[in-house]
């Protein structure tokens, strides 16, 4: 037992973060090469400029007009989708695991701040399941592995919300926050998660279309 | 040898969320008759495996079943939030299931994609701005119409303007005298107006090759009259083409018979390229710029239209600012302005658009929404060419159309598109709204200075 917790604990870790970019470039790489194979008029039509004039445009909460007509769905979302790379990146646990392997390190987030942020991740997948089943429109969209991949990314926090207050079983706590984790950053380049990667991509193509062919905007 | 499989619908629970649909159109059932299970398994997987690319692959995987599309779709405001209506419930209800059954779907399901694909989207893509991933659903119902057309299950109305498409090279089965002698009809009756004015035919080496499609000359004629004493007011070296290649509408395109459709547009541009002009300008129709500036080009290899394509609104927005017309008196009656998808969201046209209207008339008030935003017609997309079987319905999926322009308060509503306009024609009728329906070239003509051009002068 001890030596799976230590696998888990260790190269896991490697392993699953080597999975999650290694998945996302050959995905990207994949799609390139692809998109030269099949559909090369793609380039023809991509521009630099209006890609990143399309996707800043949607950076920009509250920009396109809309989501000015979701202001809820979209407020929750944006804070999310934010918080989901802060958190992680800047908790002062994790640095710390870092600089030990790597001796580089950054600012950290002050503890009980990450820890109302992380409920308020929680709090967010949470609306986002409710959303799902209570949202006729969305409801009508969803299928089981919409609510997989919410159970997906909220273990991780649940978990280390708990093992952060070491209320109780606080080593298994650790684990399960751990391999949670793992599975989170396994899964990314499987599953709709790598919209991360796909969503930059159709963003870039449609504002391109709109921006160097239609001469419209498409926020 | 294969049979047609009757029994598929039992063995194949793939249409349980679906609406019940009325078996109606003749060329949809006659065409479900002849096809095999096998025809269909091959046929969708040929179109969805050989004729798409990372393109299609990524729409499909990043979708988030968010449902954000819905408010964009005037189908599902116009009924009430039903969620069938939303745009990606369209894309779960044709190509999700086509894939998740590698294309092993009943004809209940085909007949079901068909209206889906045909019916109930206008492929207008305002939905690609409302979903955050810019995911072109449009496209995918285009594909959805790709595979009907390949199965032989086109909606019949709709066939039959690409059949004339297919013999004529226009849309509306035009014979090659008629269309000369309309020309020439117009050109006479404008010369009572007009003193030498003149539509002249196939004149090599012209400025502009003015076209149309071909509804104007079927029933429109006073359109291209119009056009003519437009160009005769502002002294332009123009012509027209007496031979096929004349039309600039493309239904095929809308009909996902891309081969047809690439005809069409080659047609057109080896026209304009025998008359060796400098550019095409074309009447007040959206789709057709959509087929000879964005669509009919790619088919035929080129990234842009090989000619400078210029729609009517920038065409009118340039005699204006050009003072080459001159508005003798303002309209006054108060105008509203609908935003054509293929001009304002595939063009950008919609603040030239504004301006001449501004040039034009005293009253203008906007629709809420506008420009790129505003709702469809909900008669373009070849919708409304699937003809008067579906008017009905088709008046009930424009409820919210209705509510808007009811919204404006104005008495005369410009559409600057041929599909628009007919479709927002049956709107007002329907709905009892208290208001006329006018081009955009109509409030020019009626307020511009008449000018006589004396060449030389």
């Amino acid at each position: 037992m001890n030596s799976f917790i230590a696998f888990i604990m260790g190269p896991m870790v490697w392993i699953s973060v080597i999975i999650f970019l290694g998945g996302l470039l050959i995905k990207f790489f994949g799609i390139i090469w692809s998109v030269r194979q099949k559909e090369p008029y793609i380039f023809s039509y991509m521009t630099v400029r209006h890609s990143l004039r399309s996707i800043g445009a949607w950076l920009i909460p509250f920009f396109p007009k809309s989501t000015r007509l979701r202001p809820v769905y979209y407020g929750v979302s944006y804070l999310f989708h934010i918080l989901l790379f802060v958190i992680p990146l800047f908790l002062a646990s994790h640095i710390v695991l870092i600089n030990e392997a790597f001796q580089v390190s950054w600012p950290a987030l002050n503890n009980s701040l990450a820890d109302w942020l992380t409920l308020v991740v929680i709090a967010a997948l949470v609306f986002f399941a409710v959303r799902r089943n209570m949202v006729p429109e969305v409801k009508f969209l969803t299928a089981a592995t919409d609510y997989l991949l919410i159970l997906v990314v909220i273990l991780p926090f649940i978990t280390g919300f708990l093992a952060y207050h070491q209320w109780f079983a606080y080593r298994w706590m650790v684990v399960a926050h751990v391999l949670s984790g793992e599975l989170m950053l396994i899964i990314i380049p499987f599953s709709r998660f790598s919209h991360m990667l796909t969503a930059p991509l159709t963003r870039a193509y449609m504002g391109s279309e709109f921006g160097n062919v239609r001469h419209a905007r498409d926020w | 040898m294969q049979t047609p499989d009757n029994t598929m619908t039992e063995q194949l629970k793939d249409t349980t969320d679906l609406k019940k649909t009325k078996a109606t159109d003749p060329a949809i059932e006659s065409g479900l008759k002849r096809l095999t299970r096998d025809r269909i398994k091959r046929t969708i997987n040929q179109v969805l495996e050989k004729e798409t690319g990372p393109r299609f692959k990524a729409y499909v995987e990043t979708c988030m079943r968010c449902g954000l599309c819905a408010d964009a779709c005037s189908y599902f405001l116009s009924n009430d939030r039903d969620p069938h209506f939303m745009p990606a419930a369209k894309v779960k209800n044709t190509i999700w299931k086509m894939l998740a059954k590698k294309g092993e779907v009943s004809k209940d399901f085909l007949r079901q994609a068909v209206r889906i694909s045909h019916l109930e989207c206008n492929v207008c893509k305002r939905c690609a701005m409302y979903c955050p991933f810019g995911i072109d659903i449009a496209y995918m119902m285009l594909l959805v119409r790709r595979i009907c057309h390949k199965l032989e299950i086109t909606p019949q109305y709709i066939q039959d303007t690409v059949n004339s498409h297919s013999v004529t090279l226009n849309q509306m089965w035009v014979k090659d005298d008629e269309w000369i002698d309309t020309l020439q009809w117009q050109e006479e009756d404008a010369r009572d107006e007009f003193e030498d004015l003149q539509i002249p035919l196939d004149k090599v080496g012209a400025d502009i090759m003015y076209s149309v499609i071909a509804p104007e000359p079927k029933f429109q004629a006073g359109l291209i009259y119009q056009a003519a004493a437009m160009m005769h007011a502002a002294g332009m070296d123009w012509t027209m083409p007496s031979t096929p290649g004349w039309d600039n509408s493309n239904m095929a395109m809308y009909t996902g018979d891309n081969e047809i459709s690439g005809r069409i547009a080659r047609a057109f541009f080896e026209t304009a390229a025998k008359l060796r002009v400098k550019r095409v300008v074309m009447g007040e129709c959206g789709h057709a710029l959509r087929s000879v500036y964005d669509m009919g080009n790619r088919w035929n290899s080129w990234a842009m239209p090989p000619f400078e394509v210029v729609h009517a609104l920038a065409f009118y927005h340039e005699l204006l600012t050009e003072g080459r017309i001159t508005i003798k008196e303002k309209y006054k009656k108060k105008v509203t302005l609908h935003d054509p998808c293929n001009v304002s969201r595939g063009r950008g046209l919609h603040d030239k658009a504004r301006q001449v209207v501004n040039m034009v008339c005293e009253n203008f008030v906007e629709m809420v929404p506008n420009r790129e935003h505003n709702y469809c017609c909900g008669a373009g997309g070849g919708v409304i060419n699937c003809g008067p079987p579906y008017k009905g319905e088709r008046m009930v999926n424009n409820k919210n159309k209705a509510e808007q322009l009811a919204a404006t308060g104005a008495e005369v509503l410009i559409a600057p598109c041929h599909n628009c306009h007919s479709g927002l024609e049956d709107i007002i009728h329907h709905y009892g709204l208290e208001m006329e329906i006018k081009f955009l070239g109509d409030l020019i003509y009626e307020t511009m200075e008449k000018k006589i051009y004396t060449p030389g002068k």
